[in-house]
């Protein structure tokens, strides 16, 4: 028999659960109403089409989807690796004075203001980004990659930027998961003869589905991220593969533009920028869940793939 | 129970109180420009000195959304570096009056290392430049406007705003003055569609880059290339003069703009006529209802308008505005007048 306070607690967290699909469901359809105008005028074109100008009138959001995702790939490769590794270090390797440091630095990366990152990227970042574009021999600026002009503010200093402040996210969340896997992993290993690298591999795949999670972590903080790379990225609406070329994402084009978009297309437009970021989290979201989902489940099939012959060899 | 009724006691009385003081000050409240904002704070600052019962809040917001909070009647009044177009004003619940309050300028900053000399530039050279047909600093239309000035073969970075803005306004509104084909292919807004160049955010963005950037060319407000002492170039005014902006070239482009001023102030004075005139000058105005609810406020609103446009004004030259022509602050005292304020 349920006692009546137990129900009403159920029902009071249920409640503050609803809360959570209600704010985004409030969050989507504010975005959408607000948008209306954009959409109605553009329809799908304003996912492929590369004109932003105020003044005719006429917009199209895609060199800031693509400076979005670009930038957050580019700061993902980087920043995947360093994390990892200070990861494995501290939760593995480092010896027990010297990780409280550690674990300190990382969170203070964390805490760090974004506006602060984009203030040391003008004036620390960016001259050294010039410096090196500069000097970047003639055969590499042939390529598409590397061509146009010199700034030293491009897509190179904010994905650097993107990537400095990522790091913490992603190595926090991988060292907690590091952690969690049973010791009973590591000293399987050891028992079966492994080398500390093997060991910790063991534990890494056994940690995987946490990794990918922190590191999806990571890709949504660099997608969402403003203030440091609209101060570093050049803001210009136009779409190049070069990471030298100044470009402009989608939080920076809110950011930049919204205060004074005057008409009510263009602040309909700019709102839809807003409706297509959330539009692609949730699906990037949705994305790297489908993925550990499917990792979750092949895991198991592998390990009941494992227990039969085991049991057949012992029958 | 009783310590109930203690709190909800206590909780009257407070609120009580805290309306008793609220019914002795008169708050306005304001939002737009950015701008201005540094003299509008003075002058909240100095009024509430004179007038301990009035307190103006202003909320630098941008242009844009001053506008939208004054249509949409969140604040008493709007602020604004470009006027209002005649389809926003339309769009309003009632009539809405601009007034001018004080004078600021663009200047072209750039970053030439080895050059001294300060660089002369034409408007339609400008537009040429930022609509990328003149790339390098040693082209020809450059050398030529500034002889004995030894011009390295770089070529020229534009910087603009990234944010839409009232300086942007001013400047390409002035380049569409002087090039048709800038007035055709990009046009007059807060925010254009840029041919070429970097943004940076905000006049501290722009002179970050144009600092930081060897070879660069950008604008900034007036204001700002004051205060932080960054060296600007001269522009040739219509009268054939290459001027340098200053507080008394600016308020020179008002004065000149004064005798045919439209009835509602919304006027450009970009590329004015005359002599003595710097170019890319503009006025910034504060937006008010004809008719507004608020009596109270309307009264206590009109007072520190009158109080602006007067005493005030010897406070914008200290914070590098310039201050209004007499002319114009004469046409204004009689233009308030049709606010009601009963």
């Amino acid at each position: 028999v349920k006692r009546p306070e137990n129900l009403s607690f159920r029902l009071g967290t249920g409640l503050f659960g609803l809360v959570l699909v209600l704010i985004v469901a409030a969050i989507g359809v504010e975005l959408f109403r607000q948008s209306s105008l954009s959409i109605e005028k553009f329809g799908l074109n304003f996912w492929r089409t590369q004109t932003w100008d105020p003044v005719a009138g006429d917009f199209g959001a895609l060199p800031f989807i693509w400076g979005t995702l670009y930038s957050s790939v580019l700061a993902l490769l980087i920043s995947t690796p360093i994390a990892l590794g200070i990861a494995i270090f501290i939760s593995e390797l480092c010896p027990g004075r010297l990780k409280p440091a550690l674990v300190f630095l990382t969170e203070l990366l964390a805490a760090i203001p974004s506006i602060v990152y984009g203030l040391w990227g003008i004036f620390v970042l960016v001259p050294v980004v010039r410096a090196v574009e500069s000097s970047l021999p003639q055969a590499l600026k042939a390529l598409p990659l590397f061509s146009g002009p010199p700034f030293g503010f491009g897509m190179m200093a904010a994905a650097l930027i993107l990537a400095i402040m990522v790091i913490p996210f992603t190595s926090s969340v991988a060292r907690e998961v590091l952690k969690a896997v049973p010791i009973t992993q590591r000293e399987a290993a050891y028992a079966l003869g492994a080398t500390r690298l093997e060991a910790i591999s063991a534990a890494l795949y056994y940690a995987r589905s946490g990794i990918v999670g922190a590191i999806m972590l990571g890709f949504g903080r660099a997608l969402g991220e403003t203030m440091a790379v609209t101060m570093v990225i050049g803001n210009s609406a136009k779409m190049s593969l070069s990471l030298l070329a100044p470009q402009h994402t989608m939080a920076a084009v809110l950011a930049n533009e919204f205060t004074d978009a005057d008409t009510a297309l263009y602040l309909s437009a700019l709102v839809e920028i807003g409706l297509v970021l959330f539009v692609m989290t949730l699906i990037i979201n949705s994305l790297s869940r489908l993925l550990l989902w499917s990792m979750a489940r092949s895991a198991r099939q592998a390990a009941a793939a494992v227990v039969v012959p085991a049991a057949e060899s012992a029958a | 129970m009783k310590t109930l009724n203690r709190i909800a006691i206590g909780a009257i009385v407070a609120v009580a109180l805290v309306a008793g003081v609220a019914a002795q000050k008169v708050q306005i409240q304001g939002a737009g420009a950015t701008f201005p904002n540094p003299i509008y704070q003075k002058w909240s600052a100095e009024y509430t000195k004179l007038h301990s019962n009035v307190e103006i809040n202003y909320q630098s917001i941008g242009s844009g959304g001053g506008i939208r909070q004054i249509t949409n009647q969140t604040v008493f009044f709007g602020a604004s570096d470009g006027p209002m177009t005649n389809e926003q004003l339309v769009a309003a619940p009632g009539k809405i009056l601009h007034f001018p309050t004080v004078l600021g300028a663009d200047v072209p900053v750039y970053n030439l290392p080895g050059v001294s000399a300060e660089l002369k530039f034409t408007g339609p050279l400008l537009a040429d430049i930022f609509l990328g047909k003149v790339t390098k600093w040693n082209d020809a239309a450059i050398a030529k406007l500034n002889p004995g000035v030894s011009l390295p073969a770089s070529d020229i970075t534009i910087v603009h705003r990234a944010d839409a803005s009232g300086t942007t306004y001013i400047w390409v509104d002035y380049l569409a003055k002087v090039s048709p084909e800038w007035k055709m292919k990009v046009g007059v807004q807060t925010q254009v569609n840029w041919p070429t160049g970097v943004g940076g955010r905000g006049n501290e963005g722009v002179a970050g880059l144009v600092t930081q950037t060897p070879g660069s060319l950008g604008y900034v407000e007036l204001v700002y290339a004051l205060q932080n002492k960054i060296a600007y170039g001269s522009v040739q005014n219509m009268a054939g003069e290459f001027t340098r902006a200053t507080v008394e070239s600016v308020t020179a482009a008002a004065g000149a703009a004064a005798g045919k001023m439209p009835a509602d102030f919304r006027v450009s004075i970009t590329n004015a006529p005359g002599k003595g005139v710097y170019p890319i000058s503009s006025f910034t105005w504060i937006l008010l209802y004809e008719n507004p609810k608020d009596k109270t406020l309307a009264k206590a609103m009109l007072d520190f308008m009158k109080w602006a446009l007067t005493d005030g004004q010897k406070f914008a030259a200290g914070l590098g505005y310039a201050p209004l022509p007499a002319d114009v602050v004469k046409l204004e005292m009689t233009a308030l007048g049709k606010i009601k304020v009963s």
